[in-house]
């Protein structure tokens, strides 16, 4: 527990907090960027410096680019003031996540702390994931791309405009 | 206090939130983005168990959060294809108006 872990950790609580109760949606996505950031500060600490990078690659290049893509094209003209940005009976989903958050911080909370203390820090480079990748995990890693690559053709076919029957 | 059990609060604190947002926004892609907090709280989970773990040089939390990354870019592709899909058919995103599966 050092303070950049406070800082980021606090950094990081903030602005999801603010990603899911702000009322303009671009001011969402904006949280929810630095929410991504942070949490990609966290794995460089971690010493992941791949999946620090992988992170902000993927989720700030192209997924919050993504969200804020499809908050442009979803622009309803409802944008009143008073429109409820909550659902009805939103109380319930409240004390919903609050129950599941007092679980499972009872379960880490009465944990045994095994001997975690800091290990020697061993920094795994990049060429080991490669080739840990190209061995041991070479048919996942098929299989993602196979995957990556079905939904975007998914993605394209159910966005595309449909035909209009004469 | 265990910097492991910082990072497993944390990233509770964070599932919590998205769970939270996921169930109450009206919004379909705020419902979307909670979802995404609640995938990057598990990815969080990895890291933190890969760094503080028993074997730290097989790398199975790293490899984890890879394929992770990976696929949560695919469900957010195409998650944010059917909110347009819907957007376009029922001229709004609020998920209490969408009541109906058959156009």
């Amino acid at each position: 527990m050092d303070a950049a872990f406070v800082i980021i950790a606090g950094l990081i609580v903030i602005s999801a907090l603010a990603a899911m109760t702000l009322r303009n949606l671009v001011h969402c996505a904006l949280c929810l960027t630095v929410t991504f950031a942070g949490l990609a500060a966290l794995y460089l600490k971690l010493n992941a410096q791949f999946v620090g990078l992988a992170q902000i690659l993927v989720y700030i290049g192209a997924v919050a680019i993504l969200i804020v893509f499809a908050i442009l094209l979803t622009r309803s003209d409802d944008q009143t003031p008073r429109a409820a940005i909550f659902s009805p009976g939103c109380w319930l989903g409240v004390a919903i996540a609050v129950a599941a958050f007092s679980v499972i911080a009872g379960a880490i909370c009465t944990s045994p702390t095994s001997n975690a203390k800091s290990l020697s820090p061993s920094s795994v480079t990049v060429r080991e994931i490669g080739d840990k990748l190209m061995r041991d995990y070479v048919l996942p890693l098929e299989i993602v791309g196979l995957l990556l690559t079905a939904a975007m053709i998914g993605a394209v076919v159910i966005a595309m405009q449909e035909r209009r029957k004469p | 206090m265990n910097p492991l059990h910082g990072y497993l609060l944390l990233a509770a604190l964070l599932f919590s939130i998205g769970l939270a947002g996921a169930l109450t926004r009206r919004n379909a892609i705020l419902v979307l983005v909670g979802i995404e907090l609640m995938i990057n709280s598990a990815n969080l989970n990895f890291i933190a168990f890969w760094r503080y773990g028993p074997k730290p040089e097989a790398l199975g939390g790293i490899m984890f959060a890879i394929f992770s990354i990976g696929i949560a870019a695919a469900e957010a592709a195409v998650g944010l294809a059917l909110i347009i899909a819907i957007y376009r058919h029922y001229k709004t995103a609020n998920v209490d108006q969408v009541s109906s599966m058959k156009g």
